[in-house]
Formats: structure tokens, sequence, C-alpha cells
């Protein structure tokens, strides 16, 4: 167990050092920055200059990337154009992006799960096509039209909630932008779980157990889900990735000052500093999710072991 | 845009801090009843400003919207006439346009200081000098020792201070200029001129996290990226004191958002209607929809470096093409009206006193398909067949009036493919084309008025190698008018001069203008004397709340 964690920590080095030159240079190939930062007036060329040295842009990229990961090591993120530094950004950021998967997260885990495993249970009732024709909506429906029509029908219409989030976004305020944010993961892990959960309904162990006289919810809790949530955790465990990264939209349209609108802002101005910073960040929740996510799969199965 | 909030959780305990207060102010609100309340709060949208919110580094509206509020400098302009009055200055005077003595009124700025005459000189010799990076440094560039403090060429600057820049006493100061200026005084009311307090210099980091100026409204709180908390200053100087308690200005990313807010009753003030709404916004609000011009004006500048637009006879091909766009059309179907079609190459707020002149440009404006594709043929033809017209499609739904540009030239030409758009994803990356000297054709030109003169919608962007003259264009005969001009003392004849500037402008057909754009905003039931400045901005101190 031990072996495989450093293993798979060592293959991380690889993965982290091609992400974030990727992305360096992806910033880099747009363009130059400095020439935003004047409105629709070209910078005099000195200040322009000047700042070009203080950003360190005017060296070659391969430096310019040595010098930023150099920094980044020693926990120095860069400064932002608007004189913020990125470890302040992210310091405001991350919470409020944390907050919101968390609240993602729990919504299909409860819901989805649930869900699946009751249109598992009862596969080709009513109540199976039921679920499975709104699943069949909600993933076919992109985010921002879910989020729209919840922010103008609960927000304006009926007034249950505020239609944008307000700086300290706490959880109560969270949670319709979580149920957006959540919508077609959500649908997924219900088609995940149910599919799993009728397979292994019919497999050996689930007969044994029933034939030994354990009670139905024994059954179903510790021998039937303990098996068939290993493909949902697998997904679930992904998606925490991509809901981070992926909240763009939903951040947008509840005016959550996220992770996504950081990103956002960072890519429309340019901003290497803040776009490789954060996006270097999400590339280490990725990995580390991912990590987890394997070595949750001998939890629940005990048939697979980490040498 | 802006920090001192290193902290890591010192931004998210003040966001809390706000909420509270921000609900106690509520409950006192509702509780107060009929009639105007002068301590009620108001919330506003806002953006993320760019850049650190100094006034020398400030050129965009988000954070000129805070300078608006906190500072007040030696002139400002009338939110009707666009008309520079004296503020903080007694006296501004000149025998030779060329060097003046200004003398300030008693003034204080909100944590006690006094506002002298070294407030403003310190605050001007930090803004010209190269090592504090101001970006609009160039303002100064007409006070003598410019070229000192900040090298064109970006070499090390030999002095710290403007050479041309004296305090006399407490309350008196002289400027001298590397040049005649009769407009100069005129020019004073921009927030990069504003004076500074001691502590700008003594704490900078400290400073800018929550900045402290001389202006009706004083900051409370500052939670960066998120929201700005700013209340009435009640020992402000002025005249013009703030008419409500204060404004809370909330960061949107997204300007429907904001409008969705309003529509609920969670926000007091939007000052830009996204363009998906402008349908509905008179049904909406009716009429508490303000659609104001501003002096804004949008044109298609050339790239005169190219040698196929810069040939003898392209001038008729330009003109040819102004006369190819529907602008009246346009108008109408695509920007509802929030737009007027530009018959001159400045700006309606200016008014005819100050320069404004409507039909200057005659025929050259006015769509004829006839007559734009007889020019077009006499001027040799578009080069390579074909325009294509460059512009940022990243922000201000560019892309759907360069369309319809597009169309109304090929359907005046006859010519499916006689333009074409040409998209760059971001505005940075199409400002650092333009800078490059990459554009093959014409492309997007906005311009925003920094002060309502005509100088400033003339200069900046036609005279030789003037800071926004994109396309490179150069003409003597220009050149020599504005610095006529500019020496003239009397304001008429100045002016006059300057319309002359700018009808041979229209004769090469250096830009083509296409419309002027209004200011927009809408407010919710509780505001009164709601109204935005010639900046498009809301005039925040008259608003009446309740």
């Amino acid at each position: 167990m031990g072996r495989y964690v450093v293993r798979r920590l060592l293959q991380m080095i690889p993965v982290f050092i091609g992400a974030t030159l990727l992305i360096f240079l992806m910033v880099n190939v747009m363009g130059d920055p400095i020439a935003g930062l004047c409105g629709d007036r070209q910078c005099d060329p000195a200040t322009a200059a000047q700042l070009e040295k203080e950003f360190g842009l005017d060296k070659p990229v391969w430096q310019q990337y040595l010098t930023y990961m150099g920094n980044v090591f020693t926990g120095d993120f860069g400064t932002a154009f608007n004189g913020q530094e990125v470890t302040e950004l992210m310091s405001t950021a991350f919470p409020v992006t944390i907050r919101l998967t968390i609240v993602a997260i729990l919504f299909e885990i409860v819901i989805g799960i649930t869900l699946g495993v009751v249109t598992g249970l009862r596969r080709g009732r009513p109540v199976d096509t039921g679920v499975l024709l709104v699943t069949l909506v909600v993933i076919s429906v992109p985010t921002f039209v879910t989020g729209l029509l919840l922010q103008l029908l609960l927000g304006v219409e009926w007034g249950w909630i505020k239609p944008s989030v307000s700086t300290d976004a706490t959880f109560d305020e969270l949670i319709v932008p979580g149920l957006v944010l959540a919508s077609v993961s959500l649908a997924y892990v219900t088609r995940l779980t149910r599919t799993s959960i009728a397979e292994n309904k019919r497999s050996d162990y689930v007969r044994t157990a029933v034939a030994k006289g354990l009670p139905q919810r024994r059954v179903i809790t510790r021998h039937l889900l303990r098996n068939s949530l290993i493909p949902v955790v697998t997904f679930i465990g992904t998606d925490i990735g991509a809901l981070m990264g992926g909240a763009i939209v939903t951040e947008r349209i509840f005016n959550i000052h996220g992770v996504g609108y950081q990103l956002y802002q960072g890519i429309l101005r340019q901003n290497t500093q803040t776009v490789v910073g954060f996006v270097t960040v999400l590339v280490l929740v990725f990995l580390v999710a991912n990590l987890l996510v394997d070595l949750l799969y001998a939890v629940l199965d005990p048939r697979i072991r980490y040498a | 845009m802006r920090g001192a909030t290193h902290a890591k959780w010192a931004a998210c305990a003040v966001a809390v801090a706000l909420a509270a207060t921000a609900c106690g102010g509520d409950d006192s609100d509702s509780g107060s009843g009929t009639g105007s309340d002068s301590g009620a709060v108001l919330s506003s949208s806002w953006g993320d400003p760019q850049n650190p919110l100094e006034p020398a580094n400030t050129n965009e509206v988000q954070g000129g919207k805070v300078l608006d509020m906190i500072f007040r400098s030696l002139k400002k302009y009338d939110p009707e006439t666009g008309e520079a009055e004296d503020m903080l200055a007694e006296s501004i005077e000149t025998t030779d346009s060329q060097n003046f003595t200004i003398t300030i009124k008693d003034w204080t700025f909100s944590n006690g200081e006094k506002v002298t005459a070294k407030s403003f000189v310190d605050a001007w010799n930090y803004g010209a000098s190269l090592k504090n990076n101001q970006k609009n440094a160039y303002f100064f560039g007409y006070i003598e020792g410019y070229d000192k403090t900040h090298p064109e060429d970006g070499s090390k600057q030999s002095a710290d201070t403007l050479s041309g820049l004296k305090v006399v006493d407490d309350k008196t100061f002289t400027v001298k200029l590397s040049q005649k200026f009769s407009t100069f005084p005129e020019t004073l009311g921009y927030p990069a001129f504003a004076p500074l307090p001691q502590a700008f210099f003594d704490d900078h980091d400290a400073w800018l996290s929550k900045p402290v100026g001389n202006g009706p409204y004083a900051i409370d709180s500052y939670a960066k990226g998120s929201q700005m908390s700013l209340r009435a200053w009640d020992a402000y100087p002025g005249e013009d004191k703030a008419q409500n308690g204060g404004v809370d200005l909330k960061v949107y990313t997204d300007n429907n958002t904001a409008y969705t807010d309003l529509m609920a009753g969670n926000l007091d003030l939007v000052d830009d209607v996204p363009a998906s709404q402008l349908q509905n916004v008179q049904a909406d609000l009716g009429d508490r929809y303000l659609n104001t011009p501003a002096g804004i004006i949008q044109t298609l500048a050339f790239p005169f470096y190219d040698d196929d637009w810069n040939k003898a006879g392209m001038e008729k091909v330009r003109t040819g093409l102004s006369r190819a766009i529907d602008r009246e059309q346009i108008t109408e179907t695509i920007f509802q009206k929030t737009r007027t079609p530009a018959t001159d190459w400045t700006s309606p707020v200016l008014g005819e006193d100050g320069g404004f002149k409507e039909g200057l440009c005659g025929d050259a404006c006015e769509y004829d398909a006839d007559a734009a594709k007889r020019l077009i043929e006499e001027g040799g033809g578009l080069p390579g067949g074909q325009v294509k017209i460059t512009y940022n499609a990243d922000t201000g739904s560019h892309k759907e009036w360069v369309d319809a540009v597009c169309n109304s030239i090929n359907n005046a030409l006859d010519n499916e493919r006689a333009c074409v758009g040409n998209p760059v994803g971001t505005f940075a990356d199409f400002r650092s084309q333009i800078t490059d000297h990459k554009m093959s054709g014409p492309f997007r030109a906005g311009w925003q008025m920094d002060y309502p003169l005509i100088q400033n919608f003339l200069q900046p962007l036609y005279y030789t190698n003037a800071s926004s003259n994109d396309g490179k264009w150069s003409n003597k005969e220009f050149d020599d008018l504005v610095d006529q001009a500019n020496a003239e003392s009397d304001t008429a004849k100045a002016i006059g001069l300057f319309q002359d500037a700018e009808e041979v402008v229209r004769d090469n057909m250096a830009a083509i203008p296409l419309w002027y754009q209004n200011g927009s905003a809408g407010y919710s039931e509780r505001l009164s004397d709601v109204r935005l400045n010639p900046f498009s901005v809301p005039v925040y101190n008259e608003i009446k709340v309740g």
C-alpha cells in the first residue's frame, strides 16, 4: 500500500510539469498581455517596457517558465496585473469554489445514488422509466439553460432565493447553484448506479446473501451497494476536478466570485500568473482526487489489494 | 484594479462584516418611512478594476467610478453640459497659454489632512515618474521636464520631479508647459490630476487597500474583487455633498446577473444594461431606464503603415466604404437606438459651443450604394478585392455589428465577398496586434474621451505619432491646424481651428465614423434623481434614496 502511494506520487511529477508547461505556453501564445492594459489606446512604450520588465515578460519563454516554477515551489505564485498577489486571489476564490463543489458532490451522492438504487432495484417499473426520462432531459439541457431558468423562476418570479450569491457565499446560498452545477453529473451518477445495481443483483454473492436469510436492507447496503459503487466512486472522484474547474458557467450566472470567475478574468486579461497559478492548483486537486479514488477501491472491494 | 489584505482570511472576514453592516442598513431604511432618506445606502453594479486604484493609473470606467466619488480635482465637469468648472481651484491664471499660476481653495482630505499646493505637485510628480508605472503618465506630457522623468525610449529617468512644477506657498503653485496649450486648464478635471494625501506616499500598500481622497465619499471597507462600501463623508467641504448615505459597489462578472438582481429587487442601480435585455428594458423599467449620450465614438481605423491603404486614391475607397454603411439601420436593429449614427468625429456631449458639429461629415457619412460603388471603383478598388474588419470578439457584442457592417457593404457593392469580419479572441491580443502593426485592413476603434474637449477627440487619435493614432495616419495640414488651435487663447477661435482640422480628417477619411455611443442605466423604484455624466458614469452624489 505504502509503496503504491509513493509510486503514484512520483508519477504525478511529470504530469504536473507537463500540464503547467502546456498551460504556460498556451497563455503565452495568446500574445502580449501588456497591450490590453491601457484600454483602447497604445501604452506609452516606456511604461510598457517597464511593466514587461516588472512581470518578467521581457525574458525568453523557457526562462520565464523556469523562474515561475522556481517561485511556485517557494509558495510565490506571482502578482496579478491589478497588484494583488495570486495567493491572495486563491485564498478568497478557493474556499468559495470548494464550498460550491461540496454542495454539488453532496447532491450527486445523496440524490444520484438514491435514485440509482431505487431504479436499479425496480428495473422496468414506471419509477425506472420516469427517472430515466428525467435524467435524459437533464443531460441534454446545457447547464447555462438550467441555471438561468432556475435563477429567473426562483429568484425573480417566485422570490424564493436571491438571484446572485453574496460575497460570503455561505452554504445555504449555494444550494441552488450547487444543484445546477451537479445536475448533469447527477444524472450520470443515477444511471451508473442503476446499471451497476441491476447487474450485481443477479450475481452469486447476492444470491448467497439472500439464501443465508440476511434481511434485505443488509443485503442491499453491505453486499450489493458496496460492490456496485466502484464505478460510481471513480466517476465522482474525477468529477471533483471537473466541477472545480468547470464551474465557470455556473459561477458567472450566479455571480459567485470563485475559481471560475478568477480564471475567466485571468484569461480575458491574459494574466499568465493568475491562469497558470489556478490551473496548477486544479491539476494538483485532480491528481490527488484520482489517487484517493484508487485507494478507495481497496476499501470498497476486499478483493483489490495494492502491493 | 487594487491591495492591502495580505492575510489569507482577512478578505473573507471583511466580506462577512460587510454583509452584517449592509443588513443593518436595510433595516433602518425600511423603518424610515416616506420621503427621501439622506442616510440610506444604495447598491450599484461594479466591475473589478483592471489596475491598482491610483488616480494616474486608472484608465477605465470601473476604477474611474470610484475615483469620481472619492476625489475632487482642480476642475470638475458639469454632469449636464460637460463644461469644466472650478472645484478646488480658486483661480488658474495665465498670460501666455504656457505659464499657469494655480491657487487652491481651503480643502481637506477625508483623513483630516489639509490639501495644499504640495499635495498636487507631489501627486503629479508621482504620476509622471516612469518608475511608478502609471498608465496615465502621458497626461503630464505637456508639463516641462516630462522628457526627463519619463524618457520616451524607456532609458533611465534623469529626474524624479517635473521641472515645470513649483510650489509657491501653501495655496499656490505654478505650472510651466513645454508648449503653448490654451485649453490646459480644462483638462484638469481628469482624475489623473487629483491631489494625493501624504499617506499615499508614506504607506502605499495601506493606502491602496483603502484609498483616502478628498471627494464627497470616503471608503468604508474594500474587499478586493467583490465589494466596496463607500459612505458619505459628513465633513465634505465642497458644495456637491452626497444626497444619500453611501454606495455599495458590488462586483458582477456578468451584467446579465446584475440586471436580474435589479429585477429581483436585490440591487438598486445597474449602469450597463446588457445588449440582450435592450428589447425588454422599456417594459421592465419604463422611465427608470436611462439612455443618454456619452463621450464615446466608434470608428473604423485604417492601417496607414500598409501601402495598399496609403497610396493615392485610397481616400476615395475609404469614403466609398463609409458610404456603403447603413448606420441608421444598424443602430436601430442591432443597438436598439442606444447608438446614434455619427455625422462628425467628436461627440454630441461636447455641445455646439464645445466643437460638436452635426453633419460635418456631410455626404461622406450618408448611405448611398451607387455612390459607394462609384467611389471605390474610382479609387482603384478594394485592396486584394476584399476588406477584413478586425475586432475583438470577447466583449461588447462587436461581432454583431461588424457582421452587420459587412452585410451592408456587401449589399451596397453587390459583392458577397467584399467584406468579412476577422475576430480576434481577446482584447489584449487585439491590442497587441494593433501595436505591432499587424492589421491588414480596417479595424474597430473606439474612443472614450478623457475630458470633454474637441482637442481630446482629434489630437490623440490623428496627430502624427499621437498616443492613440493606431493607424499611424499622418498629415501635415492636420498637424499644423492642431498646433495653431492649441496656441490660440480665444476658445471660440481655437474650436474653429480644430473643426478645420476635423475637415482634413474628413477629406482624407482617416477613419470612418460609425456611431456615437450612449450610456445606459436602470434603477430601482427606491431611487430618484439618477443621471449619467458625459463619461457614462452615474452621478452618485446626486442620487436620492427613498
